[in-house]
């Protein structure tokens, strides 16, 4: 650890402090804010009397959100777009990651394969053309549109690409000495190796898929196929009249739409904050590696 | 003898490559084979195989939509704007993180700012067109409080490229900070050390060896921006935009999309998208050559 040799002076110290937490503050707000509105009651919302803590609590908002058999029904499509499209990414990443990790005496067709995947990252062909070819492979409306166009994410490859080099060769050396194969090798010396890597990772690409709504929206012609993100998109931020049903016409007459709103985006929020706290202990070091090796 | 050995030892390799390369090749190379719809005009289904060409007729509409000039110059500044702003925010607040003796504040105040990284634009949308609503929104109710009078900050088109760029840097600041506070670790202490001794001030340290020891990273990650300039965030503006400010606004990508997916002018809308990949790769690859020869950066 690198400390600074002379500390700030002490205004220039108070000063730095005191911005450094306003930030975390401006960051903190918003959501925070969010979900205050969600437990406060429509009046409080609409008469703009709440800021950082619900006023006239209540959890009708929630009990409206969760009694709506479309938004549980988006919100287990993204539970199983996350289950079955993230180990599928990390499966395929690994593959990847390792002869791409092989020098060239071991691997001549490395540089070759390595320019295969990157230059799919430098150039694409576009939104229309790749709308066009999951419509010819016939995944439109299908769930696993959702997982196999993007099951390769080959910024991930190079990161654990990298990693596995950094990984002294002594150890691999001496499995192949003792008659491993390059199965051998990944699966028993090197990705024990490789977990906090693997781990961060696999936060990343978990992340990615709750994340995800645009491939919903475009890929998927009937709404009750939208993973949770997509939904939101129609419902939240771009809402679309026929998407509402007259259950809830009724209902957002009687409550506000202000707070059923909040409540919604919080909930989506809740998976990203509970895997945050695992996700901060590692990514630090994921970053770390993938931007600034060697 | 030699080689069957070497090859046969090989074998798992493409084994291993074999799933990854076909999915690959069906979802990114078979596009870039779909780009010739940019030289048709594509029929409800009759795909690429069956409709007719037209030439360059599509590149020529394009050049006679009245707005497409503005469009470019939107995405041009937006994207520009937020990768400067991307560079000075992030290395300025890990600065002053560096400075902080405390290891709690440090943590408290990371944990917080590297969280909306994790949030999706769909999420980040909602909240922002509540707090930033004229009527009833938090922020010009605080506004309000100082007697400023309701900003449109989502609706008036002066006001939106800025309002990008602002709830871009807010989404990013901290994670940025990462690199940065990173590269600052890595700098040798002694320097510090050794610059006290001669009595350097707190600035002059700052100047002469805290800059220089994270300038590398600086000019490596703004050069590898350059490849972005015509990526100016459409998940972002996606999901803040409206018809009131298109003027400023609109970026190629949302144009491309309200093109092709919403108006189904397929070869028009990959014509525009190919436009944008060309001119990317381009930069990209000046970037890379830039970002080698002044940072010594290597992907792989």
């Amino acid at each position: 650890m690198n400390e600074r040799i002379v500390k700030l002076p002490f205004f220039e110290n108070l000063l730095n402090l005191a911005v450094l937490a306003l930030l975390g503050l401006l960051c903190a707000f918003p959501i925070v804010h969010t979900l205050a509105l969600s437990f406060s009651s429509a009046s409080a919302a609409a008469s703009g009397r709440v800021a950082i803590w619900p006023v006239e609590f209540t959890t009708q908002a929630y009990q409206f959100v969760l009694e709506n058999p479309a938004f549980i029904k988006s919100f287990g499509i993204s539970i199983a777009r996350v289950l079955v499209g993230a180990p599928l990414n990390m499966l395929l990443t690994i593959l990847v990651a390792y002869p791409l990790s092989r020098s060239k005496a071991e691997f001549r067709a490395r540089d070759f394969f390595a320019w295969f995947f990157l230059l799919t990252v430098l150039f694409s062909g576009g939104l229309i053309p790749w709308y066009m070819v999951i419509r010819q492979t016939g995944l439109i409306d299908k769930f696993w549109a959702l997982i196999i166009p993007g099951a390769l994410p080959v910024f991930n490859v190079i990161l654990l690409a990298n990693s596995f080099r950094s990984i002294p060769k002594e150890l691999e050396e001496a499995a192949a000495m003792d008659g491993a194969g390059h199965w051998t090798i990944l699966f028993r010396v090197l990705l024990p190796l490789s977990w906090p890597i693997l781990a961060t990772l696999t936060l990343f690409v978990t992340v990615a898929h709750w994340n995800s709504w645009f491939d919903g929206l475009i890929l998927m012609n009937s709404p009750d196929k939208y993973p949770l993100q997509s939904y939101l998109q129609t419902v939240v931020i771009n809402p679309d009249p026929r998407m509402l049903t007259e259950r809830d016409l009724a209902l957002l007459q009687l409550i506000s739409n202000r707070t059923t709103r909040a409540a919604q985006i919080f909930i989506a929020m809740v998976p990203i904050l509970l895997v945050y706290p695992f996700l901060q202990r590692y990514f630090t070091a994921g970053v770390k590696l993938g931007a600034i090796k060697g | 003898m030699l080689l069957r050995k070497k090859l046969s030892r090989e074998i798992p390799l493409f084994v291993m490559l074999t799933p990854a390369v076909v999915l690959v090749l069906v979802y990114a190379y078979a596009p870039m084979v779909g780009i010739v719809m940019a030289f048709q005009r594509v029929l409800p289904g009759k795909g690429i195989f069956g409709s007719p060409w037209v030439g360059l007729d599509n590149f020529a509409f394009i050049l006679r939509m009245p707005n497409i000039l503005q469009v470019l110059w939107n995405t041009i500044r937006i994207a520009g704007l937020k990768a400067a702003a991307g560079v000075v925010v992030p290395v300025t607040v890990a600065l002053m993180l560096n400075n902080v003796t405390s290891q709690a504040f440090k943590r408290t105040v990371q944990t917080i700012i590297y969280l909306p990284h994790f949030l999706s634009w769909v999420i980040l949308a909602g909240i922002f067109i509540d707090i930033l609503s004229p009527s009833e929104g938090v922020v010009n109710h605080i506004l309000g409080l100082v007697g400023i009078p309701p900003i449109f900050f989502l609706g008036n088109d002066k006001v939106f490229p800025w309002t990008m760029v602002v709830t871009d840097v807010w989404k990013s600041f901290g994670f940025g900070a990462i690199v940065y506070l990173a590269a600052l670790t890595d700098i040798d202490p002694t320097l510090y050390e050794a610059a006290v001794m001669d009595g350097a001030s707190r600035r002059q340290q700052t100047r002469h060896i805290t800059l220089p020891g994270i300038s590398g990273t600086i000019i490596m990650l703004s050069t590898l921006s350059l490849g972005n300039i015509l990526n100016a965030g459409f998940d972002q503006i996606f999901n803040l935009y409206s018809p009131l400010v298109y003027r400023t606004g609109d970026i190629i990508d949302t144009l491309v999309y309200r093109i092709g997916i919403a108006n189904y002018q397929y070869g028009v809308a990959t014509a525009v998208g190919l436009f944008k990949s060309v001119v990317s790769l381009l930069l990209i690859g000046i970037a890379y050559k830039l970002a080698a020869k002044w940072a010594d950066y290597r992907i792989f």
